[in-house]
């Protein structure tokens, strides 16, 4: 490059880095990074439920007067990206907290980083128990991190409150093989699956874990048809096309249940060619359901702003950046220890129920409250390419259908 | 009744793998590219199959030809736009054009991996079979499409190897392989022959594309996978021949079949790579190799 371009890229460098500077001092927004993982439906519903929240609360006035500016930043599913990324969000931007990633291993990895650089940390998709485990394990030391999304261990209580009041009650089924795939949220995840399933009324037969590269998995069904089961329970998050696929292409005589996360996606019916016909997942909600006054507002500016519905991360990820600006609002400051404190005071209706998060005594410190007085989650089921509720009872807009492959149990 | 689901299902995967494998073995073959972006153009192949069969409705038929016609033009594309000005070039030695063309393909891969993965986001798709249902096959639930993508892999095969021994064209590629040199002084343009190879490459990867897709599901994801597969299977058989490839992909078809079916679908992957080290150290050109 010659001397004169070199200086021209210099002083547009110092003019790009100087000119925002010059605004943000006359603005002074308050910044939150969001770090996600915009290559898959889940991240890219992280990224699209901050925005939407922003500008929602931005038009209003923004928080104390001071307006939410994003920094959204791709950790491209690696932990070694979204460490670099959380550290120059904190250090360079100044933000004030962070919010997202759905993959427990990553969100694992960003916890000690909050922890150390005091940073509010609110993680909005990921699963595993142990992300607030860590917290009640050294309160004082970790109290930045917020699981603003239920543990594994309750997503397993919601299958099973689930298949209780439907696949025992209304069916009559008695059997049950849980498949999951290997990952660090799965594994409270079939360890809550093993614990609460023979309590609704569902033996578990057996226990399959497989890799999430796994690509045939006629091998696996063909096991699990020779056990005879009533239902397959499913753990699924990373994989979720190819054996649903494979599970309507083989025609497995076997209703599937349990948590098909991919299968929360409006386009999953079409990346599936309408192989998921019956199938039945627990997710944060479902199409036209309203499980608070804020839900449908939330679908509908949702669709209207990106033309897709809202993954479950995108529920959790406009929730959280709510709370976080409630609690900014009421703690009229910015600082960190501030923001914990006003965080766990929270106390609002969010789109997925009642948000509370839980003290340092419970076993899951700072996740969200489980319950039908807070968030339950709904369990639905895909018929003729619609997402239709069919639990919680009191919100269901269907009962569940399944294919003419399956082999329902004779009603005794 | 387990030795006969393995045997229906180890063949349809090892045709899948030899139809895959193929192209990417012929490329080498005549023209010495080992084609780093294979995987990719298989994926685009799904890709756009999918897309215009799923998503725009037109139906698995339309889909499939688009997912074919897209893969031919980005197999044209990556011979116009990536190899032939690295093998053009003077500002590159001769004895390291095979590396550029190999560090190229390898970075035109991961190009068109992060493409597709910005258009259609990295969640898997399937594409539309070209027929549904299930027949049974002695006892044996079997999806007709699994028996469907065998024939056509079978006709896709038989239809190259009439090409290449029954047809002029066919035996100037051969000759390409065997001595280019001596074609060039016969007063044959290469470049075209070359063309004409990568044409051939374009259809086969596109086939093979679309069916794996419909079978084992496709998206950016897969890409690396798709081209390690291919890799293990072409260099197991042997570099450049095309028998060896077939006889390598059944190989490893039915090995990963066995074990994913008596051991574990998760240590599906480990048994023929361990026999390729093993190849490697006893008989380093391959089951069939010449070089």
């Amino acid at each position: 490059m010659s001397k004169k371009g070199r200086l021209a890229v210099i002083a547009g460098g110092i003019a790009l880095g100087v000119l925002p500077m010059a605004f943000a001092h006359a603005a002074k927004p308050i910044k939150i990074g969001i770090t996600a993982e915009l290559g898959t439906i889940p991240g890219k519903a992280i990224a699209n439920g901050a925005i939407l929240a922003a500008d929602q609360i931005n038009a209003k006035g923004g928080v104390n007067g001071r307006k939410i500016k994003l920094i959204i930043e791709d950790d491209h599913l690696s932990t070694t990206d979204a460490i670099r990324s959380f550290q120059r969000m904190v250090k360079q931007d100044h933000a004030v907290a962070v919010v997202g990633t759905f993959v427990s291993e990553v969100a694992l990895a960003l916890e000690p980083w909050a922890a150390r650089l005091h940073e509010p940390y609110l993680i909005t998709g990921a699963a595993a128990n142990e992300l607030s485990e860590y917290v009640h394990a050294d309160y004082k030391q970790r109290q930045y991190i917020f699981h603003a999304y239920l543990p594994a261990a309750y997503l397993a209580q919601a299958v099973c409150d689930a298949s209780k009041q439907t696949l025992v009650d209304q069916f009559h089924m008695k059997t049950a093989v849980v498949m999951s795939e290997d990952a660090a949220w799965t594994k409270p995840l079939d360890a809550g699956y093993d614990k609460c399933l023979p309590k609704v009324g569902l033996k578990v037969l057996d226990n399959i874990r497989f890799a999430p590269n796994t690509s045939d998995f006629t091998p696996i069904y063909q096991k699990i048809e020779s056990l005879h089961p009533n239902v397959i329970i499913a753990g699924w998050a990373h994989v979720g096309v190819q054996p649903t696929v494979q599970w309507a292409e083989q025609k497995v005589p076997i209703a599937l249940a349990g948590i098909n996360a991919q299968a929360g996606s409006s386009v999953f019916w079409k990346a599936t060619n309408g192989a998921t016909e019956g199938v039945i997942t627990g997710s944060t909600s479902a199409p036209g359901v309203a499980i608070t006054p804020k839900t449908l507002p939330f679908t509908d500016a949702y669709q209207k702003k990106f033309g897709i519905s809202p993954a479950y991360t995108g529920y959790s990820t406009y929730d959280a950046i709510y709370a976080l600006a409630d609690a900014i609002g009421r703690a009229k400051s910015t600082k960190p220890l501030a923001i914990v404190d006003a965080l766990d005071k929270t106390n609002m209706i969010g789109t997925q129920g009642r948000l509370v998060f839980q003290g340092p005594k419970s076993k899951f410190t700072h996740a969200l409250k489980y319950g039908p007085k807070y968030v339950t989650g709904v369990a639905f089921q895909w018929q003729k390419g619609v997402q239709k509720c069919i639990w919680p009872l009191n919100l269901a807009n269907a009962k569940p259908v399944f294919p003419s492959f399956v082999k329902l149990p004779a009603k005794s | 009744m387990l030795a006969l689901q393995i045997l229906i299902d180890g063949f349809a995967i090892s045709t899948l793998f030899a139809l895959g494998a193929l192209g990417f073995t012929l490329i080498f073959g005549v023209s010495g590219v080992l084609n780093l972006a294979h995987g990719g153009l298989l994926v685009i192949a799904a890709m756009i199959a999918w897309y215009v069969g799923t998503s725009l409705g037109y139906g698995a038929d339309w889909g499939a030809l688009a997912g074919l016609a897209a893969c031919v033009a980005a197999a044209l594309l990556t011979y116009l736009g990536v190899v032939r000005p690295i093998e053009r070039s003077r500002a590159i030695p001769a004895r390291e054009r095979e590396l550029f063309v190999l560090t190229a393909t390898l970075l035109w891969g991961v190009m068109i991996e992060e493409a597709l993965s910005y258009a259609f986001t990295n969640s898997p798709v399937t594409v539309k079979p070209l027929i549904g249902g299930t027949i049974d096959l002695f006892g044996v639930s079997t999806p007709i499409n699994e028996l469907l993508i065998a024939a056509i892999a079978w006709l896709a095969m038989g239809g190259l190897w009439l090409l290449v021994n029954r047809t002029r064209i066919g035996k100037r590629l051969l000759a390409a392989s065997i001595n280019p040199r001596g074609l060039t002084l016969l007063g044959f343009e290469l470049g075209t022959i070359y063309l004409i190879v990568w044409l051939v490459y374009g259809a086969l990867a596109g086939i093979a594309g679309v069916l794996l897709g419909s079978f084992l599901g496709s998206g950016s994801g897969y890409i690396p996978g798709l081209t390690g597969s291919a890799f293990t299977i072409v260099v197991l058989g042997g570099l450049g021949s095309v028998s060896g490839t077939l006889i390598a992909a059944y190989i490893v078809g039915y090995i990963e079949t066995v074990t994913a079916y008596l051991i574990s679908p998760s240590l599906r992957d480990v048994p023929a790579l361990i026999l390729l080290v093993v190849v490697l150290y006893v008989r380093p050109q391959g089951l069939l190799g010449r070089r």
